[in-house]
């Protein structure tokens, strides 16, 4: 390196939050099943990303594809970058991005149909069966966390149809959905939550689950004990745009 | 039954090359406009350019100019039906029927953009009217079933006075006479412009709310900065005046065939409502653009400069400027005594509508919500950058043939509606 060029320090991980050292993973199930145990208008999921975790390799947006069967045009979970500064002073910065299930959330009340939904778990959910395709809700989403399904398969360009791995159903909200033309959910808003069909059976979103850096933390906001909510505690946290008054259920720690 | 021959209507065709030239291009706008309808039935939406995060793009901007159409041309029929002006009782007719064909293809156009067309009913069995949308479907709703109505009774009285017709305008006249034989009487007549009156009345409040609300459904939208001024619902309603009034103006300049001095008249009247309405128009765009551009800071700004000054800026310079106002401008007023200068500034101004209305509806869409979130995941729907394609551009045409054909059909079977006299 050339003289007179000075680095900034190479920042360091935050300690492990459990000193037990127990995997996060485990402590989180632990709440799951804690909060399953409750009535569902007495649960509030939320989801906490520590972005000084985040590495940025987009296995969660991966996960997010194969639990969901996502096709093309359709994206829960994608993890966007920032770079700042010039070399070699430079830093790269990683910002996972899932639906912020919302406590007042913009994409409801336009919903003419009232296909779209705040459940009592505070999981903004879609009844995909009642969905007019208007995409009004993609307007209003202030965090772009709706996308829609076009009818497209990956298959369509590599062999004219759709591939084997695209006729696999998908699970969400706890139903079997084959994706074939004109039934749903092509033609429909798609969005994350939370994978409720995962949720239901005990286990952990997909991105959580997968997340090797341990940057993700999801459980009951309303449960104190709650790994989601002590990783909060000492650590100077966010929500995106928190002026609009929206109140995400996710909460990036800084 | 003495069968009388049909009304024999002005056919303009038969000396005017204009009007065959526009016969070939309906032809050429029906072939194509086909082949966009079969592939919108058979694929869904995989022909069009929209994305995921740009959801909304040529077809929504052609329902929304489709509708103001009809609002302006609904609210220019009421002049006569409810304020009595004298000058235009000729046109009142053609004015409602009009607005009755633009609602259809308003309301064609919006099933065609949705996901699930056979869906849309449930705005009427279980709808959330905080939405904007839903009131939306329920105004379109009951504005359809109104100009049913009031076209009817316009017309009611022809239809008795026309069973007698031979072809197509008398079996349309017999069957919408529903069995009547005897002509109607003069208290027929009062009960029938009483109804028209109420009818007429309520479509006023009708067409504000729901050309305003097409304005408001945009406006409310607070993630969407350029959209989300108060101004929208009185642009919409004044861009609905203009066009369906300049909409109006061309089709009884050109097609209407008594062109006599009362005709004339009509169109020089019709003329200077177009002028009022075109530059206050004018006067609202200025407003909607230049108070969020005059700092060159804020959240819309680098929208409105993308929609200024970006790769389609020849739409809004040339486009809404130069062909939808300056030259008809100068049109309305520099040949504000020729019927023949004042048809095409109606249609100049009709048309560029359209790329005024794509300009409203695109650029509120053009900036990522969230930094950097377009290079977040590569996928041909998930990009900002939208430019509609072939097959968006036959659909819309599709639905301007059907338009087309229908009045044209309309102008043969209810030659009323032309200003022919049947009794």
């Amino acid at each position: 390196m050339s003289a007179g060029i000075k680095l900034s320090p190479i920042p360091t991980l935050p300690p492990p939050v459990d000193p037990s050292q127990e995997d996060i993973t485990i402590v989180m199930r632990r709440d799951l099943r804690r909060a399953l145990a409750k009535p569902i208008e007495q649960r509030h999921w939320g989801m906490v990303i520590d972005l000084q975790r985040c590495t940025g390799c987009q296995g969660c947006t991966i996960a997010c594809i194969n639990e969901n069967k996502l096709p093309p045009g359709v994206v829960y979970r994608p993890v966007l970058e920032n770079v700042s500064g010039t070399f070699p002073n430079v830093s790269k910065q990683f910002l996972p991005r899932p639906c912020m299930q919302c406590e007042d959330p913009p994409c409801v009340p336009v919903c003419p149909v009232a296909a779209t939904y705040k459940r009592p778990d505070g999981i903004v959910a879609i009844d995909y069966d009642v969905c007019i395709g208007c995409r009004y809700c993609i307007t209003a989403c202030p965090y772009s966390a709706r996308t829609f399904d076009w009818g497209e398969f990956y298959g369509d360009a590599v062999c004219g149809a759709p591939t084997a791995y695209e006729e696999v159903p998908s699970l969400e909200y706890g139903k079997v959905w084959m994706r074939e033309p004109g039934t749903s959910p092509i033609g429909n808003t798609r969005k994350c939550q939370f994978c409720l069909e995962r949720l239901d059976h005990g286990e952990l979103p997909a991105c959580t689950e997968t997340c090797f850096g341990r940057a993700t933390y999801f459980g009951d906001l309303n449960d104190p004990e709650a790994l989601v909510n002590r990783v909060r505690q000492d650590r100077q946290m966010m929500q995106l745009k928190s002026d609009l008054g929206t109140n995400p259920s996710v909460f990036y720690l800084l | 039954m003495v069968r009388q021959g049909p009304v024999v209507l002005h056919r303009p065709w038969q000396r005017n090359p204009v009007v065959i030239l526009g016969f070939v291009l309906w032809v050429a706008m029906l072939a194509f406009g086909l082949q966009g309808f079969v592939e919108r039935m058979q694929s869904d939406a995989l022909f069009s350019d929209l994305q995921s995060w740009m959801p909304w793009g040529l077809w929504v901007a052609s329902y929304i100019w489709f509708i103001g159409l009809s609002a302006g041309s609904f609210l220019l029929s009421t002049l006569v039906y409810v304020f009595g002006l004298k000058r235009l009782e000729r046109v009142g007719k053609l004015a409602l029927v009009v607005a009755l064909i633009t609602l259809i293809m308003a309301m064609m156009m919006i099933a065609f953009d949705v996901g699930h067309m056979s869906r849309l009913f449930e705005i009427y069995y279980r709808p959330q009217f905080h939405s904007m949308m839903a009131w939306m479907g329920w105004l379109y709703g009951a504005y359809f079933l109104l100009l049913v109505f009031e076209t009817y009774f316009v017309l009611h009285a022809d239809f008795v006075n026309g069973r007698a017709l031979a072809g197509g305008q008398g079996a349309v006249a017999r069957f919408l006479s529903f069995g009547r034989r005897e002509s109607l009487t003069e208290r027929d007549l009062r009960r029938d412009r009483r109804i028209v009156g109420v009818l007429a009345t309520i479509g006023i409040p009708l067409a504000f709310a729901f050309h305003g609300g097409v304005g408001a459904l945009f406006g409310t939208v607070d993630a969407r900065d350029v959209w989300h001024t108060g101004l929208y619902p009185i642009i919409f309603l004044t861009g609905a005046f203009l066009t369906g009034g300049a909409l109006f103006t061309s089709i009884f300049a050109f097609f209407w065939p008594n062109q006599d001095g009362a005709w004339r008249e009509i169109v020089l009247t019709l003329a200077k409502i177009v002028l009022v309405l075109l530059l206050f128009d004018v006067l609202l765009e200025w407003a909607d653009l230049s108070i969020p551009l005059w700092y060159g800071i804020g959240p819309e700004v680098a929208e409105l400069k993308y929609m200024l000054f970006g790769p389609f800026w020849w739409s809004f310079w040339g486009v809404s400027l130069t062909a939808g106002v300056i030259v008809p401008l100068l049109l309305l007023t520099i040949g504000r005594n020729s019927p023949k200068a004042i048809s095409w500034a109606g249609v100049l101004i009709v048309v560029s509508y359209l790329a005024t209305r794509v300009n409203l509806v695109v650029p509120g869409l053009q900036s990522p919500e969230l930094p950097n979130l377009q290079y977040s995941y590569h996928d041909g729907r998930l990009l900002y950058h939208y430019v509609p394609t072939w097959s968006e551009w036959e659909l819309v045409l599709f639905v301007c043939a059907l338009g087309i054909a229908l009045l044209v059909i309309a102008a043969r079977v209810l030659p009323s509606i032309m200003g022919r006299e049947l009794s």
